[in-house]
């Protein structure tokens, strides 16, 4: 079921187009990615999502319902540029806002105390954010950002600023609110993150969706029938054996092994194609060359200029 | 509306629990008491100490009119010469030597002989007694009796009594109109100034810290800013009851406690200044007269009327400035950057200032009508000429016009605000805001 819709999305402002008939749908209980290249438009639909602005046209939907005041409270929103009250008190802080998301203060006490024992933090409630370094600030937004227990989380690059093991820790405790039932709309230009954590994803650029769908299905439409094969014999045997069926591309030898990709060319199985090559020398190792999220967000962005 | 509430309360407690508006609550009253209290501790203080003054006196004629006072005592010295009254100076516990000469009567020189500066207190009390036989002296003279010089001795003191509707009489004091009006004046400006340019701080802190975009997503950017000019404007009134209360606290503890016999010395240096009352002896109906008179008139004053005029117009004049200052701060990413847009909001706000000094002198004119009924000048004007009595359909459009435009300004402010808030690094000029008024989101 699609916890979030957004369909047909135009906003304008003064100069620009700023989106163009997006649409992206958000299954409940996944991680949604959003991507596209700088300006693309996607800040502008997280703040639609948000209400810090309204659409010129198109429908919001919420849980199924349009998307309306309340619903502020339901979502958890980390912000790319981020920042806090840099005088007040962290645990102040984050009761504030936290009631500002409308739970009462006894609700939100019980659940940031619960948070800070998990991140080991407790000593922090007294300190002024201006005291805490970068990393440390970010843990702290973190932790108001999904204080409240929204339905609709929105992360804006999450894992910038943390050292790799916090951004593993963080990592994990996304997946976790995604196991509690959490559906979540995932920003970033990190592409071996989005292939991590994400279920489906929408690549915007220029205001326009261009690319939308589930992360397996489109790594399988961008498959580009490339192999990679090692082994130990006659390169140039392999070449001409069936040039109408593959032709090998680059190659490489390190130690007597040789390492060569080979395409496709036509509706040749990989089964003949190991016949094949068997007959030029010893393999040991084969394996399709999947395209990553970051090869196909590279092809995608640069054809649609 | 729960979560305006939540804004308000943290912009009040943020700012209530400030070090530095503990202080300024606490150290505002104790100056002001001590603007009123200094000068009567002063002159109290300086009577303490007894001063002997030698005095030669050669004619013998001032014997009788120099009389002891609580702080100077006159030591006659007789036929003692100057030389060698000089000369014992050291050994004698002599404020001072006063050689009177027979010359006096004619050019009204006397000489005063003292290791360390004579006091102003002292020198005027020994030459008003000096004056005084010699003008008696004089007066004999020429024959004219002193009874009849004082009998046409006059001394006119307009009272100003002004007629109600219903006829019935009231005494009343420009002076004190004046300075009501004034105080009132001055209290506004300087609130409006202070605590207007606090929202403009309190709005960019937002802003450059980023703080803004989660604020956003959980409440409307109107609400933002509304809670915050509450919040601010709540300390104003807080810090504003505070000082009314300590300052009248402590005076009237200091009145009671510092100085239980000496109210009077009191009262009388807070209407005279400290020589006049160094010399009280000569002229004791006077201060007690205006003291009464002041009473009268301020009592005679629509105290609640001005009162409320206050809160009215400080509210009225804040809630304007402040949406104004708001949007200020939301334009700019950070302080440098308000310059160009504060001169058109300081420019009236001075000029109101500023005009108030020659709308006292004729609170009826052209010139404080209009700047009274004006909403950018009114929260100031209107108050100078509140304590003469202004015409009840002229308050009333004062006030329509007032609510109106902030209304206007807020409106006006909110759209400003709500696109600002989220711009960043763009230079900001009028023609931007102008777009920015027309974006309907």
């Amino acid at each position: 079921m699609d916890f979030f819709v957004a369909q047909d999305i135009v906003k304008r402002y003064a100069d620009q187009l700023a989106l163009d008939k997006v649409g992206i749908n958000v299954k409940e209980g996944t991680i949604f990615g959003l991507l596209g290249p700088n300006g693309a438009g996607k800040t502008t639909l997280i703040r639609i999502i948000n209400q810090i602005t309204a659409p010129d046209e198109g429908q919001v939907y919420f849980a199924g319902e349009k998307l309306k005041n309340s619903h502020v409270d339901q979502i958890g929103y980390l912000p790319e540029e981020r920042g806090l009250y840099k005088k007040m008190k962290i645990g102040e802080q984050a009761l504030y806002l936290a009631q500002l998301k409308g739970i009462s203060r006894t609700d939100a006490l019980k659940k940031l105390k619960y948070w800070f024992e998990k991140f080991e933090i407790q000593s922090w409630w007294d300190k002024k954010v201006e005291e805490l370094s970068k990393g440390m600030q970010q843990k702290v937004q973190f932790i108001i950002t999904v204080l409240h227990s929204p339905k609709l989380l929105i992360f804006d690059e999450p894992f910038s600023g943390f050292d790799p093991i916090n951004a593993s820790l963080m990592k994990d405790e996304i997946l976790n609110l995604k196991k509690q039932g959490s559906t979540i709309i995932f920003s970033t230009h990190n592409m071996s993150s989005v292939e991590e954590l994400c279920d489906d994803i929408a690549l915007i650029d220029k205001g326009r969706t261009i690319l939308k769908g589930d992360i397996k299905d489109i790594k399988k439409t961008y498959k580009t029938n490339i192999f990679e094969v090692s082994f130990q014999g006659d390169l140039d045997k392999l070449k001409n054996i069936a040039p109408e069926h593959f032709s090998v591309d680059k190659m490489s030898s390190y130690d007597h092994t040789l390492t060569a990709q080979i395409r496709i060319l036509n509706s040749l199985s990989t089964n003949e194609l190991l016949t094949h090559i068997m007959k030029c020398g010893n393999i040991i190792s084969f394996n399709e060359i999947v395209p990553s999220m970051n090869d196909i967000f590279i092809k995608v962005v640069g054809e649609n200029k | 509306m729960n979560k305006i509430y939540l804004i308000i309360q943290r912009e009040y407690l943020s700012r209530v629990r400030k070090k530095s508006f503990i202080i300024m609550t606490v150290l505002g009253p104790v100056l002001m008491a001590a603007l009123i209290l200094l000068p009567a501790l002063i002159v109290t203080m300086g009577d303490n100490t007894e001063k002997i003054v030698a005095v030669i006196n050669p004619t013998k004629q001032f014997d009788s009119v120099l009389k002891d006072s609580k702080s100077v005592k006159y030591l006659n010295l007789g036929n003692t010469k100057l030389e060698e009254a000089k000369k014992a100076f050291k050994q004698s516990n002599y404020y001072a030597i006063l050689e009177i000469p027979d010359s006096v009567a004619d050019n009204g020189d006397v000489k005063m002989y003292s290791e360390k500066q004579p006091s102003l207190e002292v020198k005027m009390f020994i030459s008003n007694q000096i004056e005084k036989e010699l003008e008696r002296e004089k007066l004999k003279r020429k024959g004219i009796d002193e009874n009849i010089l004082n009998a046409i001795k006059s001394n006119v003191n307009i009272k100003t009594i002004k007629w109600t509707k219903e006829g019935a009489e009231k005494q009343t004091s420009t002076e004190i109109a004046m300075a009501v009006g004034f105080i009132a004046a001055i209290m506004i400006y300087m609130f409006v100034f202070i605590y207007g340019a606090q929202v403009m701080r309190g709005v960019i802190e937002e802003k450059t810290s980023r703080v803004i975009e989660i604020l956003i997503s959980s409440v409307k950017p109107f609400q933002l800013m509304m809670g915050k000019i509450i919040g601010i404007g709540m300390v104003v009134m807080t810090q504003f009851l505070l000082w009314i209360v300590l300052t009248l606290a402590i005076v009237t503890v200091a009145k009671t406690a510092l100085m239980p016999n000496q109210s009077e010395t009191v009262k009388q240096s807070m209407t005279q200044n400290v020589i006049q009352s160094a010399t009280h002896q000569q002229q004791p109906a006077l201060p007690d007269n205006m003291i009464g008179e002041i009473f009268t008139s301020l009592g005679n004053m629509n105290i609640p009327l001005i009162i409320f005029c206050f809160i009215f117009y400080f509210l009225g004049g804040y809630l304007l400035y402040s949406s104004l200052f708001a949007a200020i701060g939301a334009a700019v990413d950070n302080e440098t950057d308000t310059q160009q847009f504060m001169l058109p909001i300081t420019i009236p706000l001075i000029l109101a200032f500023v005009m108030a000094q020659a709308i006292i002198q004729n609170p009826e004119g052209q010139l404080s009508f209009w700047f009274s009924i004006i909403p950018l000048t009114s929260p100031i004007i209107m108050m100078v000429r509140i304590p003469f009595e202004v015409p009840v359909w002229q308050l009333i459009l004062s006030m329509a016009l007032l609510v109106l435009t902030f209304i206007g300004t807020t409106w006006m402010a909110g759209k400003i605000y709500r696109t600002g808030i989220l711009m960043y690094g763009k230079k900001v000029n009028y023609q931007e805001l102008w777009k920015w008024l027309r974006y309907h989101n």
